[in-house]
């Protein structure tokens, strides 16, 4: 029943991400396509108003244009945060956020990450969660999309990687805004909230007056999960009733937040006009997808052990932190969902997760490439395409090339740094909050659990998903900015280098395939991707989750 | 033919790499191999740890410290050498071209004209010589005058004597070479020191080596990953301290060692070094690293019909009589002008009478004497007992011939020798006394082989094109029979650059062969372009390989070579990464066994102590190296066949064998230190 459940999930979101994925080709098409004429007038529009100019841009225009609209973005956020108190839209009467709460919160929103230091019903006003929440929710991932647009034009195209703003705009008219409408409506159906009445107060059975926190709920939380953003709009997330009340709403947010990264490589194929290609990247995500899913729910199935030597019984499988309402299969699945997709939703506390069930969400965040988030987590899969193309490529004779383009020293820089800067900001900042008070003092569990709460709080942030290992105190100075670097660290520098390397890309003349050429539409390169991965992605982390989840599994057995 | 030139390994080539390999230590050379130099660090620090074991505070066993320091040594030693015996092995093969290189006399002819014996070693550029037959060509030069046949073993190998002429594309010389007929008066191109033998030698010797593009792409994956080991690495020591899990510092440096490509980091310079020799072996000289390693993405081959892929109008096909000559004298007395001929044609000749019905008897010629092919009168032939004299050659020549005899020319000869060239052939004429009898038809065949060889260059993947100033039907005929994939007749050297830029603009890698003058621009424009020795001097400097033996289809040998050399790198690259999984299960563990008990789970090679796994790990890592040194000079095997196939093949070899060996290996080490309880 369990895998009936998973599998017809997944089914269903196969079923939707091919012509999700030959949507997304189309909608942002450098050529005109038909739907140029529907969206057209809207679009120009915005482009008026704006004074976009529709210009193809260099890779150069298009990462300052990434950086100069990002940080416009974070400034409008920090200031809202700072005035949210004296702004109006605020019922519940909620003060401004301190100065590096708020820096951590508007950085953290920016870069798609959504790691929550505060509480969203009691430390934001609805202006906030709308204007910063949901408008940042908006942009972030259309940035995401935008970009790999341009990389993926860089490996399959021939007149520019294309303009960073009509991309900006096409992913907010053509694929956000349609989708979260439908998604909100679906989950209002549901019984999801949608209001602007303040906290309700409510009487229990027992006689005691209960404040309960409502407000426009729905359409965060389409966007939360479309947008592979993940802050919910209360604290508990997506295991709070009102942000994922049923299965069906539980079933809605899983296909949402999967839909756009898992489409992307179909769209990638359709670009490349291979679309065993696209075929290929999506079969070694989703081979990697499944094992950690695997991984999860048989390590939840199995129970606690240390529980169970408590005398608690474990037949249920392990349901400490789980909501009763989802079970273990879907809170396996959605797990693995969350931190593929690294959107970083919760319907668990993750804590409560068995020490390796707590493995598979560290493990997906850090390879950040099974799936992904929206836009990067394609990105990431292709720049370990790239690098599974340069090992391997050499062994049949060739300088490597992927799709016809040959990959140099100045690629292979870029790609270094990238693969370099991922585990740096990972385990650099959970080194010193281990060694240190400043960083050690905020962590609540003594020996090896101690250690993976803070390594899944800098996994989390550096691939931008968001979700945390709760229980940490993480609202400290130390905590506050450490994360915050990390999140920008983790988004800004394999944005800027993988727009170099399309840009260095698209400018080479594509080499004719022949039977000398090493193939990447065939299981065989589907098999060396998963190993790339795997030996250069994974292995840096072994030692590391040995002393974090691995060890802990280790004890307790 | 292709001859591969083999060196013998003197003796003291592995005490000469020995002595390098210590050489080799400053830190200032091994800081230009990022990889090698990290082992370096880590060698010093436990080699103070050795001494100071609190060092870093806390406690730390000097005897263990001392072990991993030495092996570390040892692993640098090992790299070391490698680097240096490919380099040995190049200056050896210098050495073997050095050895064509003798101090003769030379004589010059001063500007009063008159003639000055001076050392070959003081003749500067713009000098004149004269060399006579039987005497070694000092220089370097040009033929300005004369024509010669001139032995080029020396240099080639090749022992039949070629023909060179002032003017045209078989004017230049090669000093070293011996005039073995006539005289010649040349005029030296090169000042000591700097002709093409010594730059060749000085590039061979490795003096001038640049890291190829390829090459140094690579060294920024290995430089890349050893950085994120250290990082792995210094970020453990806080984070273990968390769980109160103390970490020697040896056993950490130990455990970057393992991780970091110390393999293929090792290994690398010796690769590139060793496919240069490698090409160098089959007597082909590349003007750089980046040339060899191009040939390896050829796309296109270019080759030229005649010499190349054809004999080159040699084979006697038919006897065309002229005037009223009978064809059955015609027959007869082409076979007796052949019959001391001894080159392929002349024999074909001989095979051709036979096939038509010519006796032995015919040929059984007592008292007959052989006259040899001259330059100068361009004929053969033979002198008969009874005194009539048999000639055959260029019809010009024995046109001339026959004149200065007074003899007359048939009125048909022009047109039949006409009919001949415009099928794509040559016309010889046979002239008996001063007669004419008729003409040999010699016509192209294409060499043996040379199918196959197209057939395995599709199959990996590159097509060949065939060029020739042939009209289009014989080209057909030729390129049908051959089995090329495409050809340009009537081709004018324009018509090559052109061909050669088209292909490029498609984004091919375009290799070809040429020798004249007219070749030049093609050879430079070509990504590789591949020279004949016995060509002139501008395609040698045009080009970017130089084949001393001067047989064109060793472009094919070439590309193979180029191929083999990235395979090699390739596969030393994934089996030196994939040999990390393995590491990671012997050292892991062991690391924390001490603090945390339960990790000896993660033990599944069950190795006997925490140090053996620690210390089998790192020799394993340190003999891996001279165990691949033999592959990585020669190279890992390769067959021609689709990419596919080729990947597969090298994945199960070095991919898999590259995560299992490690495995057997440690574990092998494991029990040997553990039956000696060495520790």
């Amino acid at each position: 029943m369990d895998f009936l459940q998973i599998a017809l999930v997944l089914v269903v979101l196969l079923v939707l991400a091919i012509p999700m994925g030959r949507y997304l080709s189309r909608a942002f098409a450098l050529e005109e396509t038909r739907l140029d004429r529907f969206f057209g007038g809207a679009e120009r529009l915005i482009y008026k108003l704006c004074g976009i100019r529709l210009a193809d841009m260099s890779w150069k225009q298009y990462a300052v244009a990434v950086l100069v609209s990002n940080i416009t973005m974070v400034a409008i956020a920090y200031l809202i945060l700072r005035l949210q108190g004296v702004l109006p839209a605020n019922p519940s009467g909620i003060a401004a956020m301190e100065p590096l709460l708020s820096f951590n919160t508007a950085v953290s929103f920016l870069t798609n990450t959504n790691l929550q230091h505060y509480s969203g019903e009691s430390g934001l006003s609805y202006l906030s969660q709308m204007i910063v929440i949901i408008y940042l929710m908006f942009t972030t991932p259309a940035t995401g999309i935008a970009v790999v647009m341009a990389f993926m034009r860089g490996l399959t195209g021939k007149r520019s990687i294309g303009n960073y703003y009509v991309d900006l705009i096409r992913a907010h008219t053509r694929v956000l805004i349609p989708l979260s409408i439908i998604v909100t409506l679906l989950l209002v159906a549901q019984g999801v909230p949608q209001t602007m009445e303040p906290t309700a107060t409510a009487t229990t059975i027992t006689g005691a007056e209960q404040q309960i926190a409502r407000g426009p709920v729905a359409s965060l939380v389409s966007i939360k999960h479309l947008g592979t953003n993940g802050g919910g709009f209360f604290g508990v997330n997506s295991s709070h009733p009102f942000e994922n009340p049923t299965p069906l709403s539980n079933l809605l947010e899983i296909l949402s937040m999967f839909l756009i990264p898992a489409s992307l490589p179909f769209t990638f194929g359709f670009m490349a006009k291979s679309r065993k290609q696209g075929w290929i990247i999506f079969g070694a995500m989703g081979v990697m997808f499944l094992a950690f899913l695997l991984l999860a729910y048989f390590n939840e199935v199995n129970g606690n052990p240390a529980l169970e030597r408590a005398g608690l019984s474990q037949t249920m499988g392990s349901m400490e932190g789980k909501e009763v309402r989802f079970g273990i299969a879907q809170t396996a699945l959605f797990t693995a969902v969350t931190t593929a997709a690294t959107t970083g939703t919760v319907n668990i506390m993750h804590d409560t997760l068995t020490p390796l069930g707590g493995l598979v969400p560290l493990g997906e965040m850090m390879l950040n490439c099974v799936f992904g988030g929206d836009g990067v987590g394609t990105i990431n899969i292709l720049m370990y395409a790239i690098l599974a193309v340069f090992i391997a490529g050499l062994m049949v004779g060739r300088t490597p090339e992927f799709l016809g383009r040959k990959i140099e020293g100045r690629e292979m820089k870029l790609i270094a740094i990238a693969i370099l800067v991922h585990p740096l900001i990972i385990l650099a900042p959970t080194a010193i909050a281990l060694a240190t008070d400043m960083g050690s003092a905020g962590i609540s569990n003594p020996g090896f659990h101690g250690i993976s709460q803070a390594l899944y709080e800098f996994t989390s942030s550096a691939a931008n998903n968001g979700s945390g290992f709760e229980g940490l105190g993480d609202n400290t100075p130390f905590w506050n900015i450490s994360t915050g670097l990390v999140m920008l660290f983790g988004r800004y520098i394999s944005i800027i280098a993988m727009l170099a390397v399309a840009g260095s890309l698209i400018a080479k003349t594509p080499v004719p395939e022949t039977m000398g050429t090493l193939q990447t539409d065939n299981n065989v390169f589907l098999v060396i991707l998963i190993a790339t991965v795997v030996i250069v992605g994974a292995l840096t982390f072994l030692p590391v989750l040995a002393l974090g989840p691995i060890a802990e599994w280790l004890t307790i057995r | 033919m292709s001859r591969t030139r083999t060196v013998a390994l003197p003796k003291d080539l592995y005490r000469r790499a020995f002595v390098e390999s210590f050489k080799k230590l400053d830190p200032r050379v091994m800081m230009k191999n990022p990889v090698m130099f990290v082992v370096e660090v880590g060698f010093v620090i436990t080699l103070l740890l050795t001494f100071v074991p609190n060092l870093f505070g806390g406690e730390s066993e000097p005897l263990f410290n001392a072990v991993v320091s030495f092996i570390l040594f040892v692993t640098i030693l090992f790299a070391n050498f490698a680097e240096a015996l490919a380099e040995g092995r190049g200056k050896a093969q210098a050495e073997s071209l050095k050895k064509t290189k003798q101090e003769t006399k030379a004589r010059r002819i001063a500007k009063d004209g008159s003639l000055q014996m001076v050392n070959s070693t003081d003749l500067r550029k713009g000098d004149i010589v004269i060399v006579e037959t039987g005497e070694l060509i000092p220089s370097d030069g040009e033929i300005i005058e004369g024509v010669a046949s001139v032995d080029e073993s020396a240099i080639t190998g090749e022992s039949a004597p070629v023909i060179k002429e002032a003017g045209g594309d078989f004017s230049s010389v090669t000093g070293g070479t011996r005039v073995v007929s006539d005289q010649i008066r040349i005029r030296v191109t090169t000042d000591p020191g700097e002709s093409f033998l010594d730059r060749m030698i000085s590039l061979v010797e490795g003096a001038k080596r640049q890291k190829t593009p390829n090459e140094i792409a690579l060294s920024t994956l290995l430089v890349s990953l050893t950085l994120i080991f250290l990082i792995v690495c210094t970020t453990l020591l806080p984070i273990a301290g968390f769980v109160n899990a103390a970490i020697p510092v040896a056993t950490l440096i130990a455990l970057l060692v393992c991780l970091i490509p110390t393999t293929i980091g090792g290994l690398l310079s010796a690769i590139g070094i060793a496919g240069m020799d490698r090409v160098t072996q089959f007597n082909v000289i590349a003007t750089s690293g980046k040339a060899v390693e191009a040939s390896g993405d050829i796309n296109t081959i270019i080759l030229d019909k005649t010499g190349t892929i054809t004999h080159g109008n040699r084979m006697a096909a038919e006897f065309v009589t002229v005037g009223k000559a009978k064809l059955e004298v015609l027959n007869k007395v082409a076979a007796q002008s052949s019959l001391y001929d001894e080159t392929p044609e002349g024999r074909s000749v001989i095979e051709l009478a036979k096939k038509q019905g010519l006796s032995s008897e015919a040929l059984q010629l007592p008292g007959s004497e052989g006259i040899e092919f001259r330059a100068e009168t361009r004929m053969s032939g033979t002198n008969l007992a009874d005194g009539s004299l048999i000639r055959k050659g260029a019809v010009d020549a024995i046109k001339k011939y026959v004149t200065e005899q007074g003899g007359s020319i048939p009125s048909d000869l022009e047109t039949k020798a006409n009919a001949i060239a415009v099928a794509g052939g040559t016309a010889l004429a046979v002239v008996e006394g001063k007669t004419i009898l008729g003409l040999i038809y010699l016509k192209d065949t294409v060499k043996p082989g040379m199918r196959e060889r197209f057939e395995e260059l599709r199959r990996m993947g590159i097509r060949t094109v065939m060029c020739t100033g042939d009209n289009p039907l014989t080209a057909a005929t030729i390129a049908k029979e051959a089995g090329v994939d495409d050809f340009v007749a009537e081709a004018k050297p324009e018509d090559k650059i052109a061909l050669i830029r088209k292909e490029q603009a498609e984004g091919k890698l375009v290799a070809m062969t040429g020798d004249g003058t007219n070749d030049a621009p093609a050879l430079a424009q070509a990504d590789v372009g591949l020279a004949m020795n016995s060509g002139t001097v501008a395609a040698k400097e045009a080009a970017n390989m130089v084949d001393l033996d001067s047989d064109p289809t060793k472009i094919i040998e070439v590309v193979a070579i180029g191929k083999q050399l990235l395979m090699t790198r390739g596969a030393l690259t994934t089996f030196s990464i994939a040999n990390d999984v393995a590491k990671y299960f012997a050292i892991i563990p062991a690391m924390f066994m001490l603090a945390i008990p339960q990790m000896s789970a993660l033990n599944i090679m069950n190795l006997a102590t925490p140090q053996s796994a620690i210390l089998s790990a790192l020799i394993f890592n340190a003999i891996i190296i001279p165990i691949l040194i033999p592959l990585a000079m020669k190279g890992v095997k390769y067959t021609p066949m689709s990419a596919s196939k080729l990947l597969s093949r090298n994945l199960v070899i070095y991919g898999l064998g590259g995560i299992l060996v490690p495995f057997i290996g440690i574990k092998l080490i494991d029990m040997i230190l553990a039956t000696f309880s060495l520790v």
